[in-house]
């Protein structure tokens, strides 16, 4: 399979990076180089095998369901650009 | 003073303990070599000078009390992927523009329990992306080792070439560095340092910088493999902030070094004799195979069938993973913000701005790969690829063998800016050919310096274990130390 230039700008849209035509024309090369080299796993036949979900063995650890962290507002939004009440401000998203 | 900095950290522990020097004298020293030497290396971002005296009068005071714990006052560097608190801590990227955390990560916090002191920070390559630490956004680390005769700047791998530069150059006494794909054993390899992946859930992956979750490992690059396993030992740890560590004590690492290896299986993989691998990698693999005889273990060949199938089933999973991790960098939260007419152009001009283009190429792949119609094609089959992988590993140490050898770098440090590496991503993800099955795998892999090829740079092997039994690595990786002899490039910084 293989990419051109409209596939490489919706998914750079969908991954939220803006492109433009010189970065997106780069991007379609590189991007079908990959997908290239990745084509060899068509040769292995994966019929009944289970995908891994997970490398080491392990069942989910639990714990008890009981707070045992919090009241670190001012933590929490020390590294944002742009703050106000520990609130994180974006630009408007509803008219 | 700067001979203080030659010393192994085990020659630490004992000189201090014999108060030979102090262990502010000791920093004093590294901070000294930093200050001449990383103008030229660009190993360290960042140099947390006062927070190391500080440390590290701390330690003394311990010392003078008799109360020194296992790492009093051994000086050693972070990558920059660790959370640090109140520290720098970018990833290397300019995304993180600014970023200090308010956390310390769990292996930097088990470290500074042990009594080590901090001297910075390290540079790397991008979120970890990468094999020659050129996609940092602090530019490309140099490599100490330089061609016999010859003075062009080599890469000193990646992703964690800043920890391996730093090492080899005496500008630490150890380092910590992470393991998505390769990206620990290859700079080791690159430098004549020692470094270890240990399996998947051995150290905590809480408080580092995520790139690939299911792949990602933090582990040690050390002088030596005593010294790797000194940290290791305090760099691990059961933590119930990351549920995949696992509920397993921790050894005590250090004592499997000078066991005998007489009687181990050792597995030849004969999958790992690649087309056009350089006839000097296969003699030093031979060496190895020799070498691990003479101390009495056993040959035996192997066969692990889909070892090709790793490269290209990990350039599926490690961008999927990533692009997913990578969507927290969103400019509302932390780091850069750039704006835009609307939200979402700000999201888009942030990331833009704020990724290199190896990182946005990565996040590309994977964004494709796991969009809509294209799910089972590329990931959930790179997964079963995977569950073939690990049982390929899995039939091997089923039939009796104890540890596996192979090459662990198909080359020797290459130039920065190599032509043909940037002009193909693919070449550039092959230096991680023998390195990313045991990721893949979630298995423990050591790269342990071997000899120097014809142009006098440093070669490496690796020896691949069972999960959780890193022992056999330190084990069996002393045997070719001890056999091959130690490795120092010629100060020219």
């Amino acid at each position: 399979m293989s990419v051109d230039i409209d596939t490489v700008k919706r998914v750079a849209r969908l991954a939220r990076i803006a492109v433009d035509e010189d970065d997106a024309n780069r991007m379609t090369g590189e991007l079908n180089a990959i997908l290239g080299f990745v084509e060899q796993l068509n040769e292995v036949d994966v019929t009944g095998i289970e995908p891994m979900t997970s490398v080491i063995p392990m069942t989910m650890k639990m714990r008890q369901d009981e707070v045992t962290d919090g009241s670190k507002a001012e933590d929490i939004v020390a590294n944002a650009p742009e703050t106000g009440e520990h609130f994180f401000l974006v630009p408007k998203v509803v008219e | 003073m700067t001979e203080l900095t030659k010393f192994t950290i085990a020659e630490i522990r004992a000189k201090l303990a014999a108060k030979e020097f102090t262990a502010l004298e000791l920093t004093e020293g590294y901070l000294a070599a930093i200050q001449t030497a990383n103008e030229r290396l660009n190993a360290y971002i960042t140099v947390t000078a006062d927070k190391a005296r500080e440390m590290a009068k701390a330690s003394d005071i311990r010392l003078a009390q008799g109360g020194a714990r296992p790492l009093e006052g051994v000086p050693l560097g972070i990558k920059d992927l660790f959370a640090t608190e109140g520290v720098h801590t970018q990833a290397c990227s300019h995304i993180l523009d600014g970023f200090k955390p308010r956390y310390e990560s769990t292996v930097t916090a088990n470290l500074w329990a042990d009594g080590a002191v901090m001297l910075g920070k390290l540079n790397m390559d991008e979120f970890a992306m990468g094999s020659s630490n050129e996609t940092s956004y602090y530019g490309p680390v140099v490599n100490p080792w330089r061609a016999e005769g010859g003075n062009k700047d080599l890469v000193p791998g990646g992703s964690s070439g800043g920890s391996a530069a730093a090492v080899a150059a005496w500008l630490c006494a150890g380092a910590t560095a992470t393991d998505t794909g390769g990206s620990i054993r290859q700079p080791a390899a690159f430098t004549a340092t020692v470094g270890i992946k240990p399996t998947y859930g051995r150290c905590s992956r809480w408080g580092t910088v995520a790139f690939a979750s299911s792949l990602d490992q933090a582990g040690p690059i050390a002088r030596d493999v005593r010294d790797a396993a000194i940290l290791l030992k305090s760099m691990a740890s059961v933590d119930p902030k990351d549920t995949t560590s696992v509920d397993i004590p921790v050894p005590d690492y250090e004592k499997a070094i000078g066991q005998s290896v007489k009687g181990l299986k050792i597995g030849i993989p004969k999958e790992y004799r690649v087309d056009g691998m350089p006839s000097e990698i296969e003699a030093l693999w031979q060496k190895g195979i020799d070498w691990m005889r003479d101390a009495g273990a056993e040959i035996v060949d192997i066969s692990l069938p889909h070892t090709k199938y790793a490269l290209p089933a990990y350039y599926i999973v490690a961008p999927a993973e990533a692009s997913s991790n990578l969507a927290r960098y969103d400019g509302v939260r932390y780091g850069l913000r750039v704006p835009g007419r609307d939200i979402t152009e700000m999201y888009e001009n942030t990331r833009a701005a704020g990724f290199g283009r190896e990182v946005k190429r990565r996040i590309m792949i994977g964004t494709y790969v796991l969009s809509a119609g294209y799910y089972d094609a590329y990931y959930l089959r790179a997964q079963k690829v995977r569950t073939l992988i690990k049982r390929d590993f899995e039939q091997a140490f089923d039939a009796g063998v104890d540890a596996i050898l192979t090459p662990a770098t198909p080359s020797a440090a290459f130039g920065i800016a190599d032509q043909d590496m940037s002009a193909d991503p693919v070449k550039m993800y092959l230096n991680d050919i023998f390195t990313v099955t045991v990721n893949m795998a979630g298995l423990p892999g050591i790269a342990v310096p071997a000899g120097l090829d014809a142009n006098g740079l440093p070669l490496g092997l690796q020896l691949i274990g069972r999960a959780f039994d890193e022992e056999t690595l330190f084990r069996t990786a002393h045997v070719i130390e001890q056999a091959a002899g130690k490795f120092e490039p010629k100060r020219w910084w």
